[in-house]
């Protein structure tokens, strides 16, 4: 046989070509159940790092630590058919805020209540994202770790390093004045502000522009939380100042 | 280059063979002789762990593909033998993606596009080209595992310098704060896990090396 023939050369390429495509399935499909597996494990241990939980067994924390999963519209708590850790954040902040539905994740650490919100936004070169996770009162940052998928290593890239994300526990994401958190170039003692990433001034805006459009479906969900976690404050006022009258008569 | 006209009697490992093995460890070593598939040297080698893997998964694909061409060879139509190799290549990177994916989730996301790239490693294209597409596939396995692992091994030689100086630890593990260094004063040089010292550090391979090896040394 000429192996050198037209015929032959279309032959081969068409059998070549499917038994490939057909070996490539093949292994595509009876590796895909591992492969989610582990995607969504590291979205758990992602979600529990921004809680200041890391360990092995990841599974096993995640149950035990993230106690409700809530799915929130427009600042609601909604029923969705659709389960809280199943929502794709890149699909979901396509849409305007008030579409949203959201996952937000609620976690019991030794007695305190902790609430973790997923963000996600552009950076320079593709997407970034991260958690954020929030103290009780709905408003002081816990903690916060961010994700890319290409951004510059050594500039932008270091948003997903310790250096930056160490700046966010402590700051606050709402004031009457400004809703996020501001990534500024130099000083940044601010309760609202980071210091960015010299070199990295637009995955820097990134992160910052990220945060604030992440929080408006949380919004009104978060201020209620605050305003709860105030109700006692503002109840002990007046009967400190009715002991007082009384001492004072 | 082609040993096909030899009679069949000849032992696995005979002298021959042997050095089809050796032979791209050092004389002609695919990186730092033929400098080869540098691209991916200078990336993947911040930390050792990932370049052990790589180094693992190019070993896999070369000598695969080398195999694999080689059972091929008398059955490749001469005008598209190119498209094949890419094919076989492709095919064989894709499935180790896919393996790393599901078994070494971190470290595939560390190699990130790097395994993708494979593909355009000059080394695997060049071996196949050069000698599994004329040679029996025992000697073409050889030939793939050992330019395979000349290139693993300058990828972990590179890696071990850069993690060590450049971030104190090796495999994670923090061997210069064991040794009570940083007690000392000595602190990381964080240059190292920039990409120009691995082409630095490449260069310094390729010094020694020759300075060892006479018969590399060109006269002027």
């Amino acid at each position: 046989m000429n192996i050198n023939s037209n015929k032959y050369t279309y032959v081969f390429a068409v059998v070549m070509v499917v038994l490939v495509a057909t070996l490539l399935s093949i292994a595509a499909t009876s590796l895909k159940p591992f492969q989610d597996k582990n995607v969504e494990l590291e979205k758990k241990s992602d979600i529990l790092r921004s809680i200041g939980i890391e360990g092995e067994d990841v599974e096993s924390l995640f149950d035990q630590y993230i106690q409700e999963q809530l799915v929130i519209q427009n600042g609601e708590a909604i029923e969705s058919e659709i389960t809280a850790f199943d929502i794709d954040m890149a699909s979901a902040v396509a849409l305007a805020a008030d579409k949203r539905q959201v996952p937000l994740f609620k976690a019991a650490v030794e007695g305190n209540t902790y609430y973790v919100l997923p963000v996600r936004g552009k950076g320079l070169w593709g997407p970034i994202w991260g958690y954020v996770a929030l103290k009780g009162d709905g408003n002081t940052i816990l903690g916060a770790t961010f994700g890319h998928k290409t951004e510059t290593p050594g500039l932008g890239a270091e948003i997903a390093t310790p250096i930056f994300q160490d700046q966010f526990p402590g700051k606050k994401l709402f004031t009457t004045t400004y809703e996020g958190i501001e990534v500024r170039k130099g000083d940044a003692s601010g309760d609202q502000q980071v210091d960015g990433i010299s070199g990295g001034t637009i995955t820097s805006v990134g992160v910052q522009d990220m945060i604030s459009d992440c929080l408006k479906p949380y919004k009104s969900y978060l201020m209620s939380i605050a305003d709860a976690a105030l109700v006692p404050a503002v109840q002990l006022a007046p009967i400190v100042d009715s002991t007082l009258i009384t001492a004072a008569l | 280059m082609s040993n096909e006209q030899k009679p069949a009697q000849e032992g696995l490992f005979s002298k021959k063979n042997r050095r089809l093995l050796i032979d791209p460890m050092n004389a002609n070593n695919p990186v730092t002789v033929q400098v080869l598939g540098i691209c991916s040297a200078l990336a993947i080698t911040v930390k050792l762990k990932p370049a052990i893997v790589m180094g693992l998964s190019v070993i896999v694909v070369t000598t695969m593909a080398n195999l694999i061409t080689s059972l091929m060879r008398n059955m490749i139509p001469n005008r598209i033998r190119i498209i094949v190799q890419l094919v076989v290549v492709a095919a064989l990177v894709i499935l180790v993606d896919q393996v790393l994916k599901a078994f070494v989730y971190d470290v595939s996301k560390q190699l990130s596009v790097f395994v993708g790239l494979i593909i355009t490693n000059c080394i695997i294209m060049g071996r196949i080209e050069a000698f599994s597409l004329g040679n029996t596939p025992w000697k073409s396995v050889l030939d793939g595992l050992g330019n395979g692992a000349a290139y693993g091994g300058i990828l972990i030689i590179v890696a071990f310098f850069r993690e060590l100086l450049g971030n104190g630890t090796l495999l994670d593990y923090p061997v210069v704060e064991w040794m009570g260094l940083y007690d000392v004063g000595y602190k990381n040089n964080g240059m190292m896990l920039l990409p120009p010292m691995a082409l630095i550090v490449v260069a310094m391979i390729i010094w020694v090396q020759r300075a060892k090896t006479p018969s590399l040394i060109e006269k002027d």
